[in-house]
């Protein structure tokens, strides 16, 4: 093949990392082509090495990083290339969008003088001759107001409006290839769907080749022209769209595309008594205020919901980042300060404090989003999923306590062995896992599950929603659960409810949410989920 | 901004009223007074000395008294220096004290954050351990022993300096006090410069900067630099308190004429007032300082500005 007609051709790339625990082999020697405006998508699961591939290439590795091989650029090798010469290429001819919105901008300076940098340094202009063409990009990637959002700062921008600004940044000096590392992850659904639009629209136009770094399979088959799939730092398997989605030759890639989760739930029978019961919840919020100065605003993040959840129940509640959906979730467990009548099995728990509720927070659970945050880096796993008991069940003994440690995580598909060893010893599938069985090991009978998947690969997922269903059969529990996911949601629940800015705006039976909804963002969501074409 | 300072000297007042009454009813239960002294004096002069300066009043007269005057300004003559009032010595030793403590201010400042950002640059090299062990030294050597050996070494070995003394207050009485008294501070500098250095080194907007192909000058000193400086603006009003009233060890050894040494013989004489004057002179410095900083922060970071 001829090397020049490709914008990018790279041979035997390798990445290794030194560790205290010796050399880690994160890319082991790949093959990779991207022919001009084309738009190649590399897939694989955390761990697969996709990111580190261009990350190698861009000269962007941790310094405990090393790259060998070869990656060139029309034809000019960039392995190995002295800084000064890689510095005229990053940022002009190849460009990075990241997955952080949040965090990839810098905070202290505004994001005119940030999307300014790239063209001052590369094109020798000055800030000011620089803004013509600053506001031009601001226009061009949609940010409303460009006139006065150019001296805005990134805290003061949403996270789908700063991927937009590194989309600009991106664009500045009209490069040959853009790489987007998971553009998307971190972005709401429909604010997803906008952002991949704007991409494809602005590849039409300047004719960019993108090369796009992904776990979403879903994104890649209505954006991408050829696939590579990577596993384990190397390439499994490489071809177009339709090859690889009508036709994929390896196993890993079939689960991946299988990987969506299916299955539904059936809903308790009619007669199932009520567990727990939320009317007109409402949380306010403090905005503002100091330690002497009253609060200047409140922010209402849940306003007037009702739940009702039965026994055997499981509720789905989605909506998108903000939506007060995670807040209802604490609020239904008197987790903070709220209003409205609650109600748990037969009693009233409205005016339950503190102390009161303590002895029905056995039956009460709680499984967080992030396995890495939510679990103590400083005790063993069996510390860490015994400790409910010595608050609740005081009167076990040590050993007894180890024997309910050994099956709780033999139910939740562990080796018992596992009890002695720290959370970090762990993939991030089997912390939430561990995350599981420190709720299961009280026996509760309702157990909200905050976004229990979201941090996890797709096949992971999959096993977790499976052991959940699992222990919901076995233990007849009622869940609540929370997931900006509708994929997730329609496997698991058999009721859901949708929230808007704090306000439930759809609710029904999952079937017909999913396939009549009536409401146009119910709609608006769905569309963004299912149907990105 | 202009509101927020006025908030803030307006919540100084509490502050120093705060510090004034646990300074003055702590140094009255300390055992001992100012005219306790080895020989003791015979009844009848301690009674009119007694008198004289109101300690025979019950302590609530003595304490409201003492703040009628500190609130026009008058913190009382000093027990000891007889011939002085307390605002008289520090309106003459404050001076000496500002100037060597500026110095070694912008010494300790400046040195710090440019070796602890080089030492940020090599991490884990030779120059960096090099680097933080000398920081290390810096803190753990008191200036007891820095200040002699520097003396020895300059002004007694290679006589190129003079030893001791104000002068004519030129560098060369200046140089080796100053380093004496920035050498733990600089110290400092550089260790909370390194590490929010690394830190700042490692965050996803600098790998932004890199990937965009900035060059390495604006990256560190655009990019990592303004976001690492902010813990160390933090530092810099304590220590910049500290340093501007002096120091009791430095101003001794040196023999500078500060307002370091008042706080030492205040204390071990029970000169009641010259202490009670010391507290307030670093209570008004710390305020101010936080003030200052605070604005500073507010420049450097968006995030924090001050409507």
């Amino acid at each position: 093949m001829d090397m020049q007609a490709n914008v990018l051709s790279v041979r035997g790339l390798k990445v290794d990392f030194t560790t205290p625990d010796g050399d880690v082999k994160a890319v082991k020697g790949i093959d990779l082509d991207v022919k001009p405006g084309e738009t190649l998508a590399v897939v694989g699961e955390s761990g697969s090495g996709k990111s580190q591939t261009m990350m190698g290439i861009m000269g962007l590795l941790a310094n405990n990083g090393r790259v060998t091989g070869s990656a060139k650029y029309r034809g000019q090798e960039l392995i190995g290339l002295p800084l000064k010469s890689l510095n005229e290429v990053r940022g002009a001819k190849i460009t990075m969008i990241f997955q952080e919105p949040m965090t990839s901008l810098d905070p202290l300076y505004t994001i005119g003088r940030q999307i300014a940098e790239p063209i001052v340094h590369h094109r020798g202009v000055s800030f000011k001759q620089a803004k013509v063409r600053v506001l031009e990009l601001l226009k061009l990637v949609g940010i409303p107001d460009p006139e006065r959002r150019i001296n805005s700062y990134p805290h003061e921008m949403s996270g789908g409006q700063r991927q937009r600004v590194m989309i600009a940044m991106a664009l500045a000096n009209e490069p040959d290839l853009l790489i987007a590392d998971e553009p998307t992850t971190a972005l709401d659904v429909t604010i997803q769907a906008q952002i991949l639009d704007l991409l494809r629209e602005l590849q039409k136009r300047f004719g960019m080749a993108i090369v796009l770094i992904t776990h979403d399979l879903g994104i890649v088959k209505h954006f991408a022209d050829r696939v590579v799939v990577m596993r384990r730092g190397e390439v499994v398997e490489r071809g177009d769209i339709e090859q690889i989605f009508e036709h994929p030759k390896e196993d890993y890639t079939r689960m991946l595309i299988d990987a969506v989760p299916s299955g539904a739930k059936e809903p308790p029978e009619d007669s199932a008594p009520i567990i727990l019961e939320g009317r007109n919840v409402a949380v306010d919020f403090a905005i503002g205020g100091g330690f002497f100065t009253r609060a200047t605003k409140l922010f209402r993040a849940v306003d007037g919901v009702t739940v009702r959840l039965k026994r055997g129940q499981t509720i789905g509640i989605v909506g998108e980042s903000g939506s007060g959906k995670s807040t209802l979730g604490r609020a239904l467990l008197r987790l903070l300060p709220s209003s409205g009548h609650y109600h748990f099995g037969d009693k009233n728990i409205s005016n339950f404090d503190r102390s009161a509720m303590r002895p029905l927070r056995k039956e009460l659970q709680l499984v967080f989003q992030d396995p890495y945050g939510s679990l103590s880096p400083r005790q063993t796993v069996g510390e860490i999923i015994t400790e409910g008991l010595l608050i609740h069940e005081s009167q076990l003994s040590r050993a007894e306590r180890d024997k309910r440690a050994i099956a709780a995580l033999k139910e939740v598909g562990l080796d018992p062995a596992a009890r002695n060893r720290y959370p970090h010893e762990f993939s991030g599938g089997q912390r939430q896992r561990i995350a599981i069985a420190r709720a299961m090991i009280l026996k509760p009978k309702v157990v909200i599950l905050d976004e229990p998947t979201s941090a996890l690969d797709r096949s992971v997922q999959g096993q977790v929603i499976e052991l959940l269903r699992d222990l919901q059969e076995k233990h007849g529990l009622s869940y609540i659960f929370i997931s900006h996911d509708l994929a997730v949601i329609k496997a698991m629940s058999d009721y859901v409810i949708v929230m808007k800015n704090g306000k439930i705006v759809e609710e029904g039976e999952t079937e017909d949410i999913f396939d009549t909804p009536h409401h146009t963002y119910t709609k608006t969501l769905l569309a963004a989920a299912f149907d990105l074409e | 901004m202009f509101h927020f300072v006025l908030r803030r000297l307006a919540s100084a007042v509490p502050t120093l009223f705060i510090v004034v009454t646990l300074s003055f009813f702590l140094m009255r239960f300390a055992p001992g007074g100012p005219f306790n002294l080895e020989r003791p004096l015979p009844p009848a002069t301690m009674e009119n000395l007694m008198k004289a300066y109101h300690l025979d009043q019950p302590l609530w007269n003595q304490y409201l008294q003492y703040l009628k005057n500190a609130v026009t300004g008058d913190f009382g003559p000093s027990y000891i220096y007889k011939d002085n009032t307390i605002a008289e010595l520090i309106g003459k030793g404050l001076p000496y004290s500002i100037t060597l403590g500026s110095y070694a201010l912008l010494l300790a400042l400046f040195g710090g954050v440019i070796i602890g950002t080089i030492a940020a640059l090599r991490q884990n090299s030779f120059l960096d351990f090099l680097i933080m062990s000398i920081a290390t030294v810096g803190v753990t050597v008191p200036n007891f022993v820095v200040g002699p050996v520097l003396t020895l070494v300059f002004a007694v070995l290679l006589s190129l300096l003079p030893a001791g003394g104000w002068g004519d207050g030129s560098w060369r009485f200046l140089i080796l006090p100053m380093i004496a008294l920035a050498l733990p501070q600089l110290a400092v500098f550089a260790r909370l410069t390194r590490g929010s250095m690394i830190e700042g080194l490692h965050t996803d907007h600098i790998r932004t900067a890199r990937a965009y192909g900035l060059p390495p000058r604006v990256v560190v000193i655009t990019h990592a630099m303004r976001g690492a400086l902010l813990p160390v603006v933090s530092y810099l009003a304590p220590c910049a308190a500290a340093l501007l009233t002096g120091s009791a060890v430095v101003e001794s050894i040196f023999t500078i004429p500060g307002v370091g040494r008042y706080f030492v013989l205040g204390a071990i004489n029970r000169d009641y007032t010259l202490v009670m004057g010391t507290v307030v002179l670093v209570a008004i410095f710390v305020i101010v300082f936080n003030l200052l900083v605070d604005i500073l922060y507010g420049l450097l970071d968006p995030r924090v500005r001050h409507d």
